[in-house]
């Protein structure tokens, strides 16, 4: 996982006062690729954090929304389908393990917004990053498909955090669109198409940073608009920070313990112009 | 183009989808499609696509879906759920193309060349083995089986990304792969071929 998504989401969880703690020995959910391949397996592979989890009685954050939706997935269609909750269910038997489907899955974004609420950001917020316009950019998969959390393709959470934070999100139609991270190593073309279309919008709208909720999204926005200029004849060069990355920052954190400084385009050029202590 | 005599594979092949499909909550909503097209305006890549998403269900409905696991539709899908949200009739589209990428690897009927599912068994190889995913063995080893002349290319990127601690090059092992190999041994054979009557024989090595 991104070192600085890690940093920067551990450092505004304490800040915060949001009680994280890492799921003991965890597996990786398989995301798309497993599902590609084997259907169960990829249900078992989420089944086990989750019967993990339960285990330890907590509800899991996670803050990657493939990881979300590939989780919930497992949660709704084993609730839904009694046969797939048999056959996982025994399968989970076999290393004695149990499931009872009682965990909840949810985004850090979301928990931040919801259950943290204005009062208590506002109120951290020692730096003002006034005048900031940031492209808000939530993907595919936080709402989609279950569209719990938020509008299905018009989302609004990051919105309002931006504001709290005094950070001026701009207009953003692209805001739910497709990043193509998912594409950019197999159909290179067609998958950095959807990332240049994504930052063009961004731009369009008076951006000058994207801010991102999803580690693959960071990687192809960020590690490959390089490759998107080179295809496409552009000359982006916007900076993508994580949106934990931001708060850390209002919050008053030091650039070098978010991570601001692992990025392959610099963020400080755009930060400089509106970085000042308040208070 | 002509319209070819559905043959006995595409017949088959019919079959074992639909059987998947509908043990997907929901699966059964594929009768309903009404042919309006709202999932390949929606989809963002079915431009490039040799069969849009709403003629991968009019190809299963005229037997041929044996073309389209050939063709490269399934594998330009990046799961983004805009046709699964958008369906006047609930079809879960995106675990349709789930349902095809695995049909057109198990029946071997992948497009040659293709690098989408060379990458996906890599994925999975590689959780097997440590239980999470390491990008980095994941990268070079996609790269060395398609195309190791791109890997070149990626060296600039991959130093830059290193340089930033961002390319871990020791991959974590979690304690439960074991764990999850029984688990996984533990649901093979028997309860898979219940769910999947008559498919042995057709199943290509």
């Amino acid at each position: 996982m991104n070192k600085a998504y890690d940093k920067s989401t551990r450092i505004v969880c304490k800040a915060l006062d949001v009680k994280i703690s890492e799921l003991d020995d965890w597996n990786c959910c398989g995301a798309s690729a497993y599902m590609s391949i084997d259907e169960l397996k990829s249900h078992l592979l989420s089944a086990r954090n989750l019967a993990l989890a339960e285990k330890e009685k907590k509800d899991l954050v996670v803050v990657c929304p493939a990881c979300l939706t590939t989780l919930n997935k497992t949660n709704h269609y084993m609730g839904e389908n009694p046969r797939l909750k048999r056959t996982i269910g025994s399968a989970l038997r076999a290393a004695n393990l149990q499931y009872f489907g009682t965990v909840k899955v949810r985004h850090l974004l979301e928990v931040i917004v919801n259950d943290v609420g204005e009062n208590e950001i506002k109120a951290r917020v020692k730096r003002s990053l006034s005048g900031l316009k940031v492209a808000p950019y939530y993907g595919c998969q936080l709402t989609r498909p279950f569209g719990e959390i938020d509008d299905k393709e018009f989302p609004m959470l990051l919105d309002r955090l931006l504001t709290w934070l005094g950070v001026e999100p701009v207009n953003f139609p692209m805001k739910a669109k497709c990043c193509g991270g998912m594409l950019a190593m197999t159909s290179e073309k067609v998958g950095l198409n959807l990332a240049r279309g994504l930052i063009q919008n961004a731009l369009d709208n008076g951006a000058e940073m994207i801010s991102t909720i999803c580690p693959l999204c960071h990687m192809t926005l960020e590690a490959y608009q390089g490759n998107v200029n080179k295809l496409f004849g552009t000359k982006y060069n916007i900076p993508i920070l994580y949106f934990t990355q931001l708060i850390g920052l209002a919050f008053g954190f030091s650039r070098k313990a978010l991570g601001i400084n692992e990025e392959l385009i610099p963020s400080q050029p755009v930060l400089e112009k509106y970085l000042e202590v308040v208070r | 183009m002509a319209l070819a005599h559905p043959d006995r594979q595409a017949h088959s092949l019919g079959e074992v989808f639909l059987q998947d499909i509908y043990r997907i909550p929901g699966g059964e909503k594929i009768k309903e499609c009404i042919q309006c097209g709202t999932c390949s305006a929606s989809c963002p890549t079915s431009y490039a696509m040799d069969y849009t998403p709403r003629e991968v269900i009019a190809a299963l409905r005229a037997g041929m879906l044996d073309r389209v696991l050939k063709s490269n539709t399934i594998w330009l899908c990046a799961s983004c759920y805009s046709c699964t949200v958008r369906c006047p009739s609930g079809i879960k589209l995106t675990d349709v193309m789930y349902e095809l990428k695995r049909l057109a690897i198990e029946f071997g009927l992948t497009p040659k060349r293709a690098a989408a599912p060379v990458l996906s068994k890599l994925f999975v190889n590689i959780v097997d083995k440590y239980g999470r995913i390491s990008e980095t063995e994941l990268v070079s080893k996609f790269y060395l089986k398609t195309n190791p002349f791109a890997m070149l290319n990626m060296i600039p990127r991959a130093t830059k990304l290193f340089l930033r601690g961002r390319l871990p090059m020791i991959p974590h092992k979690i304690r439960g792969t074991s764990e999850l190999k029984k688990c996984a041994g533990s649901m093979s054979e028997p309860m898979i071929a219940g769910l999947r009557p008559g498919l042995g024989a057709k199943k290509a090595s």
